[in-house]
Formats: C-alpha cells, sequence, structure tokens
C-alpha cells in the first residue's frame, strides 16, 4: 500500500486548473450504452483529453449482503446467482464453498469434478460475452464491434443449452447447495458439452482473426489504459485485470478449491497491462478453458452428488456464534471473496454477517489512474477491458 | 438531345425533380439492404416482418420515426436545432444536382446527360457545398446544448475540416488527368481514354482509395465515424434528436453515402458509361455505386472505429501527402505528355 500512496494522485492534478474555466465536467452514465450496466463516472476533461476521474458506483445496489442475514444457505444461493449474473455459477459456487468450509462440510469427489467443470464452462460463457462487449465497445453498436459480438453470443448460447439442460435454466441455476450439487448430469449432456465446445474452440480463432488482424483493434486496444503491477496490487485487483501485468495470480493453482488439485491449469499470463495485454489473457483463458472442459467431461468420477443426508432441513446448517472466516475462489472475473460470521437469524442458520468481495468493485478502483490522459473515446475501452459487472460492483 | 430542355430551369425541374426522388427512394431501400447485408453478415436473418423479405421495412421506419413525440430540449436554441436536420437532405441533394446519369455518343465524342444543372464547373460545385456538410453537424451539435453533442460537434468539424482536404486534392488528379472541371466532362473523357482508374496507372488506384475514404470521412461512416461515435457518445450530434428528425438527418447520412459512391463512380470509374450506351447508362452508374455501396456496409459492418486523434493522424500524415503527391505525380504526367 505504501507503494500506493508514493504515486501521485491523480486526483491532485486538478488543482493545477481553474476548474470553472479550464475544465468540462462530463457525466458519463448512469444511463450511458458503454458503462456497462448503471455506472457513473465523472470526467473531467481539457478538450477530449481527460484530467481527472472519479468513479460513482452505487446504481444498482440490492442489499445483497443484508439480504444475506437474514436468509439460510439454501436460501441464499439463488440470491447470490443475480449478484454477478455474468456468471451465476461461480457466485453459487463462492457462497457455497464458504459455507461448506465454515461448517467443515465434506463435498464428494462427483461434485467437486462437477463443480469444476461447470466453473471452466461459466469461464467460456462469462469471456465470451466479454469479448463481444469489448469489441463492441470499440467498434460501435452499428460497426464491426456488434458483428464480434453477435458471433461470441451465438457461441455462448451454446453453452447457455448446456446449463439449461443441467439444471432446468439457463441463467440463475440454483444448482449448488452446502454438501454438493442438486442436478446430477443427465444422459447425453456429456456429448452436448463436449459438442459444443469443440464447436467453440474452432471458432476462437475466428474471434482472434477479426481482432488481432485488424490493425484498428490494435491501435485502439495498444498502450491504452496501462497500469502496473505495482498499482494493480495496490488496488486489489485479480484475475485477468491483475495477470494482464505479468502477475501469476490465479486461487485454482495458488490455493486450490474444488478438483483443482487434481486437473492441473496452465495460468495465463501476459505483459504490458494494457487494454491489448488483457485481451489476451482472457483470450488465452477462453482456450484453456475450452481444454479443461473437454478434459474434465471424460474424467467425471462415479459417485454421489452431494453428501447431504437425506432431505435434513437447511437449519441443520448452523454457524455458530463467534465464528468467521474469508473464503475465496477464482471467478471469471478474478477472487470473489465471501466473508461470514456466524451466529445470525433464523436460529443461527443465517450468517450474522456476509461480506461480498467482488472483483470487480476492485478493477472499477483502478480506473481514477487508468483513465488519466485518455481521451473519451479510450474511456469506454480501458471501462470495457477491465471487464466489470455492475450488479457485483454494487451488490 | 439536351436542345430540348434548352432553359436551365426547365430541365432542373425534368431531371432533378425524379433525380431527387429515386435518389430518396435509393437512399431509403438503401437501409433495407444494409440490415439484410449486416444481419447475413452477424448470422442473423434481418428484417423479415413487414412485407415480402420485410422489403417495406423502411416505409414501417418512417411511419415509427413519424409518430413519435418531436421534443426538443428547453435549453435549445429552437432555431438552429430545428433547422439542422433539413440542411444535410438540401446539400446532398444540391451535389446531386451535377451528377450525370446517362449519356451518349455524337460525332464519336461520349456525352453525359441526364443531370439536373449542366455546371461547366460542377466539380467545383460539389466540392464547395460539400464544405458545407459541416455546419449541420455542427449547428446539431451547438444548438442541442448538451455535451456529449458538443463534443461530437467539435469532432465533426475537425474531421469534415481536415478530410476535406486530401477529398479536394484527390479530386484534382481527375480534374488535371482529364482537364475538365464538370462532371459530363471527366466522364466523356474517361469514355475516350479509358477509366482513370487503369489510365493512371497506380496514381488511379491510390487516387481512388484516398478519395473514397475521405468520401466516407465526410459521410460519417464507420470506420471515421466519430462524431457519431454511439459507444462514448451515446448517439453524437443526434443524442438530442428525436422522431422524424433523426429520420431526416439519417436519410441524410445514407443521401451523403450514395452520392459519395457516385462520385467516386463518376471521377475514377467511367461514370455512366458503359457497353451499350444512352439508355444504359443509369444502370451502369448504379451498378458501379451499388458494388462500392455494398463495399461500404462490408467495411462498416467488420471494422472497428478509429479515435478522434488517430483519424486526424491518419488525415494529415498519410492521406493529406500521399495527396499531393498524387497531384504532383499527374501534373508531371500531363506535363509529360503520357495521358
Amino acid at each position: 500500500m505504501s507503494s500506493l500512496r508514493a504515486r501521485v494522485d491523480p486526483h491532485l492534478d486538478i488543482d493545477l486548473y481553474d476548474a470553472d474555466a479550464d475544465l468540462m465536467a462530463l457525466n458519463m452514465g448512469p444511463q450511458h450504452p458503454s458503462t456497462h450496466g448503471v455506472f457513473r463516472i465523472k470526467l473531467f476533461l481539457d478538450g477530449e483529453i481527460i484530467i481527472k476521474a472519479v468513479p460513482y458506483p452505487g446504481y444498482l445496489h440490492r442489499g445483497v449482503e443484508k439480504l444475506c442475514e437474514k436468509l439460510t444457505c439454501v436460501q441464499i444461493t439463488p440470491i447470490v446467482d443475480k449478484h454477478d449474473y455474468v456468471a451465476p455459477m461461480t457466485n453459487e459456487q463462492a457462497i457455497n464453498v464458504a459455507f461448506e468450509t465454515m461448517l467443515g462440510v465434506e463435498v464428494p469427489r462427483r461434485a467437486r469434478w462437477m463443480r469444476t467443470l461447470l466453473a471452466e464452462m461459466q469461464r467460456v460463457a462469462s469471456h465470451l460475452l466479454w469479448l463481444g462487449t469489448f469489441t463492441l465497445d470499440i467498434g460501435g453498436t452499428i460497426g464491426g464491434g456488434a458483428s464480434v459480438m453477435m458471433y461470441t453470443f451465438r457461441e455462448r448460447e451454446l453453452i447457455l443449452d448446456c446449463f439449461e439442460a443441467l439444471t432446468g435454466s439457463r441463467f440463475h441455476y440454483n444448482t449448488h447447495c452446502v454438501g454438493g450439487q442438486r442436478h446430477d448430469i443427465p444422459e447425453g449432456w456429456a456429448k452436448q458439452v463436449r459438442d459444443a465446445f469443440t464447436h467453440i474452440q474452432s471458432r476462437i480463432t475466428d474471434y482472434v482473426e477479426m481482432c488481432d488482424g485488424n490493425e484498428i483493434f490494435l491501435i485502439r486496444s495498444r498502450n491504452i489504459g496501462t497500469y502496473d503491477a505495482d498499482l494493480a496490487l495496490g488496488v486489489g485487483l485479480t484475475g485477468p485485470n491483475l495477470r494482464c501485468c505479468g502477475i501469476a495470480h490465479d486461487l485454482r493453482v495458488d490455493r486450490p478449491f474444488h478438483a483443482y488439485d487434481e486437473i492441473p491449469v496452465n495460468v495465463a499470463v501476459a505483459e504490458g497491462g494494457d487494454c491489448y495485454a488483457r485481451y489476451v489473457v482472457r483470450v488465452a483463458e477462453l482456450k484453456e478453458s475450452c481444454r479443461l472442459v473437454l478434459d474434465i467431461i471424460d474424467g467425471i468420477p462415479e459417485g454421489p452428488i452431494s453428501s447431504k443426508r437425506g432431505a435434513k432441513s437447511p437449519i441443520a446448517y448452523k454457524l455458530k456464534a463467534g465464528l468467521q472466516g474469508y473464503t475465496g475462489i477464482e471467478t471469471p472475473r478474478g477472487e470473489l471473496g465471501t466473508y461470514l460470521i456466524g451466529g445470525g437469524g433464523q436460529r443461527g442458520a443465517a450468517p450474522y454477517r456476509c461480506k461480498l468481495r467482488p472483483p470487480s468493485l476492485h478493477a472499477m478502483s483502478i480506473l481514477p489512474w487508468a483513465l488519466v490522459g485518455h481521451t473519451v473515446s479510450d474511456t469506454v475501452a480501458i471501462l470495457g477491458s477491465l471487464d466489470p459487472i455492475m450488479g457485483e460492483v454494487d451488490r | 438531345m439536351t436542345e430540348y430542355f434548352m432553359h436551365p430551369a426547365i430541365h432542373a425541374l425534368v431531371w432533378g425533380l425524379p433525380i431527387a426522388s429515386v435518389l430518396m427512394g435509393i437512399a431509403a431501400m438503401a437501409t433495407w439492404w444494409e440490415r439484410k447485408f449486416a444481419a447475413r453478415m452477424q448470422a442473423r436473418v434481418g428484417p423479415t416482418a413487414v412485407g415480402p423479405f420485410g422489403l417495406l421495412q423502411p416505409i414501417a421506419d418512417a411511419f415509427k420515426m413519424m409518430q413519435k413525440e418531436d421534443i426538443v430540449p428547453r435549453d435549445a436554441d429552437r432555431f438552429l436545432f430545428n433547422l439542422a436536420p433539413v440542411f444535410p437532405v438540401f446539400l446532398v441533394l444540391a451535389t446531386a444536382a451535377v451528377v450525370p446519369f446517362g449519356g451518349y455518343w455524337e460525332d464519336g465524342k461520349y456525352k453525359a446527360w441526364m443531370l439536373a444543372a449542366d455546371l461547366d464547373i460542377g466539380l467545383l460545385w460539389i466540392l464547395s457545398i460539400a464544405g458545407l456538410m459541416v455546419f449541420p453537424t455542427w449547428m446539431a451539435g451547438w444548438s442541442s446544448n448538451n455535451k456529449y453533442t458538443l463534443l461530437a460537434g467539435m469532432r465533426a468539424v475537425a474531421q469534415g475540416v481536415s478530410y476535406e482536404i486530401p477529398l479536394v486534392l484527390t479530386a484534382l488528379v481527375a480534374v488535371i488527368a482529364t482537364g475538365e472541371l464538370s462532371l459530363p466532362g471527366i466522364i466523356g473523357w474517361q469514355a475516350e481514354n479509358g477509366w482513370l482508374i487503369w489510365r493512371l496507372p497506380v496514381l488511379g488506384l491510390v487516387a481512388f482509395v484516398i478519395f473514397f475514404a475521405a468520401s466516407l470521412a465526410e459521410a460519417n461512416r464507420i470506420p471515421f465515424d466519430i462524431p457519431e461515435a454511439e459507444s462514448e457518445l451515446v448517439a453524437g450530434v443526434l443524442v438530442e434528436y428525436t422522431g422524424i428528425k433523426f429520420g431526416v438527418f439519417m436519410l441524410a447520412e445514407y443521401l451523403h453515402t450514395a452520392l459519395a459512391c457516385l462520385l467516386a463512380v463518376a471521377l475514377f470509374f467511367g461514370g455512366s458509361h458503359g457497353p451499350w450506351p444512352l439508355y444504359l447508362g443509369p444502370v451502369w452508374l448504379m451498378l458501379k455505386s451499388a458494388i462500392l455501396f455494398v463495399g461500404i456496409y462490408w467495411i462498416r459492418w467488420s471494422w472497428y472505429r478509429f479515435r478522434a486523434d488517430q483519424l486526424m493522424d491518419l488525415c494529415w500524415r498519410w492521406f493529406v501527402p500521399i495527396s499531393l503527391a498524387l497531384v504532383m505525380g499527374t501534373s508531371l504526367m500531363v506535363w509529360a505528355g503520357w495521358l
């Protein structure tokens, strides 16, 4: 943190200007097509150059954490589905893994492998959506970016179909519970997943061609929104946003959860810390996750999918007062942490306090540093490259 | 042929009205064609519901836009705000007046006709009117009293003024090579001596590419559509426009694009010249323009957008020097008698 303080504070530059005379304050959002939901940044512009940027999150605050204080672990699962609405699967996993760790509940091996599979599938779906929206930000809603988005959404649809076949819903699955899975793999599902991901794997080259093969994409993303590893660590970036600065930090390898201790993962790292590096990392992860899915789908062990004994009431899982702990797992966006304190409502079945650590919120914290000196056009490119999900930022 | 319509006013009425109507109709239908084309590129189907193959979609769109509430922002400059959408349509149609759509052979010389106004300085007229195209965009950007439109208008002026220069210089290549300033003259010269894109080896091709790119920039098409950069500026200068005013702006944009194609064809691809003259002149012109038009769609739906400063960079560091060199090269060729 000391390095963060030693840095020139981007907010201080404003003193060099006469705020009334020199700068134009431009409110970007909350109703803006490219702020990925309802996010507001106040930009102080000198011409088109950003002198200062102040992010104002909070427009999508739904009180998820407060809600969790009233609900049991079974009731919380569908609630956290909605907080990062692009990767609901990993949200469910985060909260359930947190409960399991706190309660010391054992998860059967088959369930852990299934969770790993679902997490990787969700990562592909999430990164496909990210690639589409990022090109949309650079290329325009009525331009080449829209074409890439259509392609990535077409492929993402295949993954959602797989999820639908498994859980019955395309988005808010509610398929995880403390102790394992709710839905077992249906017949023919493995083939569906294999077909979908073989198809996606063959399509990734198309996207890379439409992005890397386009000079305008390169000049719009290279050396834009650059930050170094020091700053990234200082504001708490995780996931691809941190790995783009050359730091191979990935909880799947560093602190294995699910079945990652049995499944080796190649961590994608890029140098540079600019929008292009983030693109490189995410495309590499797309390929790696597709490979992982195809590997895992053939190796899922037989056995029970849940260690839950019968149809026992969830009230049985009580967090004792005084019990507290933090559990983080790697989602497509980075480290999604859950901090639980036991001894809450529902006769102790609800947590006293549930604090979520969303990776997107920390990604947004880099904006005052990353935006300064760039133009208004770069704002959307930088914002998009950080892959923020506002539902997760504001909870 | 033209002696029937000696008086310019009658001439303008007889040719101007149908040409303007047909152009507006084409511009409207171009939206359907673009939507279909884009849909096919993006693995979609595009409009299908209104009429066969969704052909009546432009009409439905027009009706939809007319039904929308017409909102003028409270702090807007009402006069300029309302004038801005009409202005570009007028300007584009005024430039279309001097583009000849047909041609015929007379005494072994190719004469172009089917144009509303046969001006001796047709090309100069087009370039000077096209220079005014910056004004409606700036009017819209300034009068809306909105920061996004202000930024967009600022960009539009910078872009329009900059790309004016390569546009004029590359058009000058055609003027120097043919020794004519009127479009019928330029087309006639090409019909006799060969289209400029082949006739001027390499120079013609480069000049065409720069002219076409600069026209795209003037018409605000991707990858040069930064005044309407919807990903950062929401809808650029059009943010505050609703209903039919927005529609008229879009019509002007399509008209402008169509005109850019017509001009590029007239200057470098022999305009209405083609086999079996007279009757098929308009067909050749339209066919050649349509190919360029599809090219514009193709670029639009597969390319990304430049940043404002990169756009200026491209213009001043590449297009302007190259087009100056082109003008010099063409002059040398004419001086040496190679043309």
